[in-house]
């Protein structure tokens, strides 16, 4: 349908859905900066209660640098930058009418998305285990909500992407359809452009 | 087309009985499932005015209590409670959806579409508001009833400040309900926002260029821009006020370092910008209005256009005003009290205008007039005594005072309302062929109007002698009783203004004045059509040339430059009724909307009570979503 823009209504759509998110994403990073920056009380041995932000870097007697594996975690962010790169392709195939090669690349995104939310799961269930959680410091409250936003946004990504490999196998998704897998790759992108500005705000540039 | 409601499988044939139902234009079901924005704006509008009865009756328990000093009608805790469902109901629940019904039932038809950008979009963003509205009202019922002296609403204020939201200042489940109440409120005013601007920026009829949209137009896109931008950061804010309350996170957790000032700064950062969500609009209606009563056109339209926008930007600068008290330090203190001195020049452009557009027209003083007359005054009050905020020191003077509830009155009631009643007198005729009773209307004008002056001046006075606002009740002695008793009856005023509008709604429903299609010589496209509107609007999409599209269809200037009406243009020959049109393809009906806004309010009720319920809901919501993802949106009427 001809718009007076030109664009199309659902991709100005998802543009302006995207915007709107920068301002979720934006106020949850803000929280967790404004404490990061805070210094107060250090932790005692092993009253986690006690501290502000793990200023003295340590949790339960660990290491705070400790507590991220970072070599873990830049693998599955790796990961997740690579399930943008295989979208793209997806979106390709499908403009040039390729279903089959969309299908290969939808599955492999939707895969190393939910690899990537897997990866999550097992680093919460460590934390957990090392004593941190929602409710033991300014840090394990902000980082959890936080990081945990995003892994809802990459879930929900995955499900959509699984939608649409189901929707495809019964052959609704042709080369004019083209749209929704754009739109799919539009939400994907930005979540993984997220996940880029997270990592390096948590796990690199610590204080 | 292929639907899961062409299966031969049951869940099919249920779907097809249904949306069969809906195709009965007098059916009940027929509403349930629209996708008509009209009928959706019909809704919105109903639904807004309930809520702004119920919000009305809890002010008026408010002023009985507060009529005489050492009053006991009210208990502390019950009045807690009832001001801060007042003050959320009015805000959440009235203005803004008020604002969204005229969205509705305008917008459309303004730029010359047959619909919104994303109609089922628009049918979940009002089933949305509804489960939000019901879902928050609940929390009354929550914990007894009102005659016990015991009811569960939330108690911390419309703003919610902490640590007084924390578990250990308001226990219970009231604040519970009112974070998520909001939440849903959210998603629902999220959704319109997407779907008015998409439809604003791209359904425009030809020759409908940017700065030849009328000003409602160009209100409703700055509103909305507003309302997707802000509404992320409250909730945010909400979250992190949900998961300290359920799960114990520490977000405005003070003794583990967490920061109540937090809250403050993400409330007023969305709260700035949704003063003027709630305002925009009603400046919108009344830049209408204003020209079609003064005969001439908007006077300065791009200075009006580009004011709304500036005060759009300059909203997200301002939000310390609010924070002046905090201790912030007098460098931001000044900062924000210049920024704030700033945004009233905007708004000060849009009032000279609109005395302008009226100066030397020739004015029939009809209802619609006389309500902006009133926004335009009360208004004008309400932005003097809002300049006086921005000083800090006369600020520091006058925080948590009854000043500032005068203040926010004259903006809200004075502003916001008195422009919303402008658009139902405006508009009525244009959705049901009737004009409202003018006697009537204007008898509901003046005494709405002394009413309210009647209420809210007072408190300018009780206020600066020191009264303190959200306090149960007041010694004798301070000189605050005649103030607040006149305050009380001003209340009872308005409430008698409100019986004589809906006299006359219903009066003017059943055997109202038939008003055609054009009874005020208006401007805008939406009276070229006939009233009612059919449901497919234009029965052929109109073509723009000027600005002001209908005027100019209707009057030319002859050889002497004089203005006159063109013989025959714009008659009120052809009575449709509807039954033009074949062949325009119209979005189908569906419930699917429904069920996905039916899922939130189970969600959030789940939370509180118990997680099975979450998956219940979630399960509603996916059910809805799914159902709305495989069913064709058009059929061929
Ligand atoms: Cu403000």
């Amino acid at each position: 349908m001809a718009t007076s823009t030109g664009v199309d209504n659902r991709k100005l759509f998802m543009w302006l859905f995207l915007a709107s998110e920068c301002l979720f994403f934006g106020s949850l990073i803000a929280a967790y900066l404004l404490y990061r920056g805070q210094h107060g009380v250090p932790c005692m041995d092993g009253d986690l209660s006690t501290c502000v932000f793990p200023t003295d870097r340590t949790i339960n007697g660990v290491e705070y640098e400790g507590i991220f594996d970072i070599p873990f975690t830049s693998v599955s962010a790796f990961v997740l930058l690579m399930s943008s790169v295989s979208m793209v392709l997806a979106l390709a195939a499908i403009q040039r009418g390729n279903v089959r090669a969309m299908r290969i690349w939808l599955f492999t995104t939707a895969a190393l998305g939910a690899l990537f939310v897997g990866g999550q799961a097992f680093e919460f269930t460590e934390f957990y285990r090392e004593g941190l959680t929602l409710e033991t410091n300014l840090f394990g409250t902000t980082f959890y909500v936080l990081t945990g936003f995003h892994g809802a946004h990459v879930t929900i990504g995955v499900l959509v992407l699984f939608s649409l490999l189901i929707w495809s196998s019964r052959g609704k998704i042709q080369a004019k359809d083209s749209l929704n897998i754009e739109l799919a790759g539009l939400y994907w992108h930005f979540v993984d452009i997220v996940w880029i500005v997270i990592f390096t705000l948590i796990y690199l540039i610590q204080p | 087309m292929a639907g899961v409601a062409q299966a031969g499988n049951p869940l099919g044939r249920a779907l097809r009985d249904v949306r069969h139902m809906a195709e009965d234009r007098y059916s009940i079901w027929s509403w349930i499932a629209t996708v008509d924005h009209k009928r959706i704006g019909i809704m919105y509008g109903i639904t807004a005015f309930t809520f702004f009865l119920i919000g009305g009756v809890e002010a008026l328990l408010l002023r009985i209590q507060l009529a005489q000093p050492n009053s006991t009608f009210l208990d502390p805790d019950q009045f807690n409670r009832l001001f801060t469902m007042h003050g959320t109901t009015m805000i959440f629940l009235v203005v803004m959806p008020l604002s969204a019904a005229f969205f509705n039932l305008v917008i459309p038809l303004m730029i010359g579409a047959r619909d919104v950008a994303f109609p089922r979009l628009n049918s979940f963003s009002f089933w949305a508001f509804l489960a939000g509205g019901i879902f928050l009202n609940a929390s009354f019922f929550i914990r007894g009833n009102i005659f016990e002296g015991d009811i569960g609403a939330p108690g911390a204020g419309w703003f919610g400040y902490a640590p007084l939201t924390s578990t250990e200042f308001s226990p219970g489940h009231g604040i519970d309900f009112w974070i998520l109440g909001l939440l849903i409120l959210g998603v629902a005013s999220m959704a319109g926002g997407f779907n008015f601007i998409v439809t604003i920026l791209n359904m425009r009829a030809p020759g409908m260029t940017l700065l030849r949209m009328p000003l409602f137009v160009w209100m409703t896109l700055v509103t909305s821009f507003l309302i997707i931008f802000a509404m992320p950061v409250i909730t945010v804010a909400l979250f992190e006020l949900l998961f300290d309350r359920l799960y114990n996170a520490n977000f405005f957790n003070a003794s583990v370092g967490g920061s109540p000032l937090l809250w403050q700064h993400m409330f007023w950062l969305f709260g700035h910008p949704e003063v003027y969500i709630l305002i925009l609009p009603a400046m919108g209606i009344v830049s209408e209005i204003l020209p079609t009563f003064s005969k001439k056109p908007l006077f300065g339209y791009p200075f009006v256009v580009f004011s709304g926008v500036a005060i759009g930007f300059m909203s997200w600068g301002v939000w310390v005003h609010h924070m002046y008290t905090t201790g912030l330090g007098t460098v931001a203190n000044s900062a924000f009290g210049l920024s704030t001195i700033l945004i009233g020049v905007p708004t000060g452009v849009k009032i000279f205008n609109w005395l302008a557009t009226m100066w030397g027209g020739s004015i029939s003083i009809k209802t619609p007039l006389l309500m902006c007359a009133g926004f335009v005054t009360m208004f004008t009050i309400g932005g003097l005594s809002g300049v006086l905020h921005t000083m800090v020191p006369s600020d520091f003077q006058q925080q948590d005072t009854y000043f500032v509830v005068a203040h926010f009155h004259y903006v809200l009631f004075g502003g916001s309302i008195f422009a919303l009643f402008a658009g139902v007198y405006y508009w009525f005729p244009k959705f049901t062929g009737k004009l409202l009773g003018e006697g009537l209307g204007q008898l509901h004008f003046w005494l709405m109007l002394i009413g309210f002056n009647l209420t809210f001046f007072p408190m300018h006075i009780s206020g600066l002698l020191g009264m303190p606002r959200r306090i149960y009740t007041y010694q004798e002695g301070f000189g605050f009783d005649t103030l607040n008793m006149m305050s009380t009856v001003g209340g009872f005023i308005i409430a008698a203004s409100m019986l004589v509008f809906i006299t006359n709604f219903i009066s003017s429903l059943r055997n109202g004045e038939k008003s055609g299609r054009d009874p005020w010589d208006a401007r805008t496209l939406e009276w070229s059509l006939p009233s009612p509107v059919p449901n497919y609007n234009f029965k052929e999409v109109p073509v723009v040339e000027a600005r002001d599209a209908f005027w100019y269809t209707k009057y030319r200037e002859n050889e002497e430059g004089v203005v006159v009406r063109i013989e025959g243009a714009a008659a009120d020959d052809e009575e449709d009724d509807g039954e033009g049109g074949h062949g325009i393809h119209l979005p189908s009906p569906s419930y699917f909307p429904l069920i996905a806004a039916a899922g939130l309010p189970i969600i959030a009720t789940g939370l509180i009570y118990d997680p099975a319920l979450v998956a219940v809901g979630v399960a509603t919501t996916m059910i809805g979503v799914f159902g709305w993802a495989i069913e064709p949106p058009t059929e061929r009427r």
